[in-house]
């Protein structure tokens, strides 16, 4: 089950540019909370943030505090830790190429040492079911090489993937963006079954696509969340005129 | 808070009129009003799964990442390590040469072991020379060839004959050695070398008697040998040419030629020069080959027919059968200066190199 | 333009005529010297398949060399010889060559030491044979007191980890940023992520790398001369003198004996098919990805 993150002053900077300024926000348990905003106003910044990827860039820093439930991740933990139990999907969907379907799902429980073979059975077969992947891939899972399904097959094994580790929280970060259509409804279809179960972030660049599966959104300018509020409130009467602006397409 | 069931009217209406439709069932469906960002859930309801018990007791690795991270680094400082072990062993074996004959050592003439008198001036001589030979006769057909190869070639063509320059690079040292013993010095002998004594006699650099072993012949198989090297990266150094600059030429009414020296030749003429000095790197080093077919004799000699004697190919012959502290420390300090020599060789013609194909090479956007 | 300058009709005419006679020059001159320059290499080839293989026989891959003036005999302590330092030399060479590969990609990548280390390889790959066999002499040989073949294969893993290093470093560069931020995402350790994924996704280029670096070595003489020395007998003993094909087929080369000609043919052929095996393998595994597994 999901757990909250308590995000506070978060900044963020790549090298000398400062990207993220003053953060602040909580995000509900089993909840989809959706980030929009214009292109290269720090959305990914964000979510990557909130499970320390941020640091995996040399020049990147991070500042300030992001509780998951009482645990402080920048304190607390080491980000192995934190990754472990908050999953991350990607924009571009990256399988492991060198690894059949099978160990693509398994790997977050195989490469962390994991080895019993029946739970793993169990395990890759659920999380496929959860990415409603598992039908279109059950005859073939050890035959086939991850980056040899399509680009929507792909993303929903990389689902599947941070499925496998019963994360708390699922960062989305785009994750329909370099889909067609049928596969994108696919996995809102899919975000919309797994909220129950887990406190997801969906970072987003389509406003339909914030307001049919999130609960709230927050929306983000130049590194600034300019407001964070409940998704119809943000999509009906939004307190801010530069939410406004955006929603109606008047900049990004 | 908000009213969940209450109505939603947009406020704007969106982009296009069959999205509105969309918005507004879902947002409805999605029950909304659980979600006030202010009253963050308090979490779990149910017992974590027998994974996630796995992974929250899964140490963080730190220890395990810190081991791999310095054993790497390891690795990567040996070849420092290697490196300088290479300069202190030769320099600690050299000493008692240094001490007996200083500078002097490499401006002498004559190596005569049984006498105890050592000069290497003559393996420098024959290093230089035969190097520089091989160079004179290896860079226009290796330039010609990477030309060739890059804009005349017939495409289905290119494979293959990239595959057998490059297969030439493949062949060891001591095969072209016996091929040079068995072929190539009776064919110096008997066939190249009348013919050069009387067209180029007159020169000095080609006076009978020629046994077939020799300098000219040694250089001739170096010219082989480095061939590959020089042709090889002064291809792929033409080829870092953007194609901009070869079009803007052509654009002018330019012929192949004039855009091969305009708009090739002149852009990639530093690592060009780069190539050669790699392939110059190469000669200077080379042993086997060399040491079967130079004569192996200390003569310093502008004669190209007469036998001679390389760095290399010195310490090959001599290294075993070195009797007594002197003989030995003086080859290892032959070995020293080879070493040296190439160092630099090698320093330099990388730095042009690199400083033609880093912008290739970027990545990791 | 200033090198096409304009003229007079005339003089125009003559200049394109030069023009285009040049560049005629060049062209046959650049199909003259391929030519020229791939005669020699058919030439050693065939004479090598032509001598080689008529001196050739079961003799030549079972028995130790006769002594001198005896017919017939072989060079099998040689090729097992070979394969003892060989296998040595792969043994020290490929780990520390990898591992400095993976520094440089993984670890090192803009940082000065990084840079320092990869022009130390450079730099390394460029030392000559010969001096690479005096400082295994030194360090080894002297310590233990007589020529070995612990000393050879030192002295061939030296000549190595350099190339390894530099094809290590540029395949894991090809590994998709993506692909490893998959893995950190699911809280991987940074070395399960080297080990399981980055150096996996590299690896037919590794491997290639590896048996290029292993074929130019099978083939080096220089730095053995007076490390693994030569032995005319079977030997397994790593801290005894070990016999080796290049060795063996320069001590019969330079020998003045018909009979050891022959075989020293026979072995250059042996070498070189063995070479040409290991990177023609090498060029259809990279090729079709036969490495890759899973597809
Ligand atoms: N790896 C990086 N290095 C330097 N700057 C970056 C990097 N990634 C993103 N940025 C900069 O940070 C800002 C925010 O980027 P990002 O978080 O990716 O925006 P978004 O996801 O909202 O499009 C942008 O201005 C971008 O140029
Ligand atoms: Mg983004």
């Amino acid at each position: 089950m999901g757990v909250g993150i308590r995000v506070e002053n978060l900044n963020a900077w790549y090298g000398p540019t400062h990207t993220l300024k003053d953060v602040s926000l909580h995000i509900p348990a089993n909840r989809a909370t959706a980030l929009i905003g214009p292109s290269g106003c720090g959305k990914s910044t964000f979510v990557r943030c909130l499970n320390r990827m941020h640091e995996t860039n040399p020049t990147a820093r991070a500042e300030g505090t992001v509780m998951m439930g009482d645990l402080d991740i920048y304190k607390d933990a080491a980000p192995v830790e934190i990754r472990r139990r908050i999953g991350m999907v990607f924009q571009r969907p990256n399988p492991f190429p060198t690894m059949s379907i099978y160990d693509n799902v398994a790997s977050g429980l195989k490469l962390n040492g994991f080895s019993k073979r029946r739970v793993l059975d169990e395990i890759v077969e659920r999380s496929l079911k959860q990415a409603a992947l598992w039908e279109e891939v059950k005859d073939d899972l050890k035959k086939k090489s991850g980056a040899s399904l399509s680009g929507g097959q792909q993303q929903r094994l990389c689902i599947a993937r941070a499925l496998a580790v019963d994360p708390e929280v699922l960062l989305m970060d785009e994750p329909a963006s370099a889909l067609d259509p049928v596969s994108t409804s696919k996995i809102e279809d899919l975000i919309f079954q797994l909220k129950s179960q887990y406190t997801i972030v969906i970072v987003t660049h389509n406003m339909q696509q914030a307001a049919r599966v999130a609960e709230n959104t927050g929306f983000f300018l130049t590194g600034k969340l300019v407001e964070f509020a409940p998704t119809h409130k943000i999509f009906t009467m939004p307190s801010d005129k530069r939410t406004e602006d955006y929603i109606t397409g008047r900049f990004g | 808070m908000d009213n969940p069931t209450q109505e939603i009217k947009p406020l704007v209406e969106p982009a296009t009129a069959e999205n509105a439709p969309l918005l507004i069932p879902k947002l409805v469906m999605s029950d909304v009003a659980h979600g006030s960002p202010d009253s963050p859930e308090p979490a779990r309801s149910s017992e974590p799964s027998v994974v996630r018990k796995f992974l929250n007791e899964k140490s963080s690795g730190k220890l395990a990442d810190g081991t791999f991270g310095a054993l790497m680094l390891v690795c990567a400082l040996s070849l420092f390590f290697i490196v300088g072990l290479i300069v202190y062993v030769l320099v600690m074996n050299s000493r008692p040469s240094l001490h007996a004959f200083g500078f002097k050592f490499f401006t002498h003439s004559v190596w005569d072991p049984v006498s105890g008198e050592f000069g290497a001036l003559p393996f420098i001589w024959g290093t230089l020379v035969s190097s520089l030979v091989a160079l004179v006769l290896a860079v226009p057909l290796a330039l010609c060839t990477a030309i060739f190869l890059l804009e005349i070639c017939p495409q289905p063509l290119r494979a293959p004959i990239s595959f057998l320059t490059e297969f030439l690079a493949a062949i060891p040292s001591v095969v072209y050695g016996l091929w040079g013993v068995f072929v190539l010095v009776p064919f110096m002998r008997d066939t190249a070398g009348p013919f050069l004594e009387k067209t180029l006699g007159w020169t000095g650099l080609f006076v009978e008697p020629n046994f077939g072993v020799g300098m000219f012949t040694a250089s001739v198989i170096l010219a082989i040998m480095i061939f590959p090297v020089i042709s090889s990266i002064s291809r792929d150094v033409m080829r870092a040419v953007p194609v901009s600059q070869k079009e803007a030429v052509l654009a002018l009414g330019a012929t192949r030629w004039e855009m091969l020296r305009m708009g090739v030749l002149r852009n990639a003429r530093i690592g060009i020069v780069g190539a050669v000095i790699l392939g110059l790197g190469r000669a200077l080093g080379e042993t086997m080959a060399v040491t079967m077919v130079i004569g192996n004799h200390p003569d310093i000699s502008k004669n190209l027919f007469a036998p001679g004697y390389t760095l290399a190919s010195v310490i090959a012959n001599e290294f075993t059968e070195a009797t007594g502290d002197l003989y030995l420390s003086s080859l290892i300090e032959i070995g020293l200066a080879l070493f040296l020599v190439t160092i630099v060789v090698n320093a330099i013609a990388r730095l042009l190199v690199w400083a033609v194909t880093r912008g290739q090479s970027q990545r990791h956007a | 333009m200033s090198a096409l300058p304009k003229r007079s009709p005339g003089s125009e005419r003559a200049l394109k005529l030069r023009r285009s006679f040049t560049n005629h020059v060049v062209t046959a001159l650049s199909i003259g010297s391929t030519i020229l320059v791939l005669a020699p290499l058919l030439l050693i080839l065939g004479y090598l398949f032509y001598k080689g293989a008529s001196s050739l026989n079961l003799d030549f891959f079972t028995k130790i060399p006769a002594p001198v003036g005896e017919t017939g005999g072989g060079m099998a302590n040689s090729i097992v010889g070979s394969a003892v330092v060989l296998v040595l030399a792969s043994l020290i060479g490929i780990p520390v060559g990898i591992g400095a590969g993976v520094y440089l990609s993984e670890y090192g990548r803009g940082q000065t030491l990084g840079n320092v280390i990869r022009f130390t390889a450079d730099v390394l790959n460029g030392v000559p044979s010969i001096v690479v066999g005096i400082a295994a002499y030194a360090l080894v040989v002297v310590k233990q007191g007589h020529f070995s073949a612990l000393a050879g294969g030192i002295a061939l893993s030296i000549m190595m980890v350099p190339t390894i290093t530099r094809t290590t470093e540029e395949m894991l560069a090809t590994v998709p940023l993506a692909v490893r931020e998959a893995a950190y995402g699911l809280g991987i350790p940074k070395w399960r992520t080297v080990l399981s994924v980055s150096l996996r996704t590299a690896s037919p280029g590794i491997i290639t790398g590896c048996m290029l670096a292993f074929a130019r070595v099978a083939g080096e003489t220089a730095p053995l001369l007076f490390t693994a020395f030569g032995n005319q007998f079977w030997s397994w003993d790593l801290r005894q003198p070990i016999a080796a094909l290049p060795l063996q087929i320069y001590t019969y080369a330079v020998s003045p004996y018909d009979e050891w000609h022959r075989l020293a043919w026979a072995g250059a052929l042996v070498l070189i098919l063995l070479i040409m095996i290991s990177v023609t393998l090498v060029r259809i595994f990279a090729g079709r990805g036969m490495l890759k597994g899973g597809n």
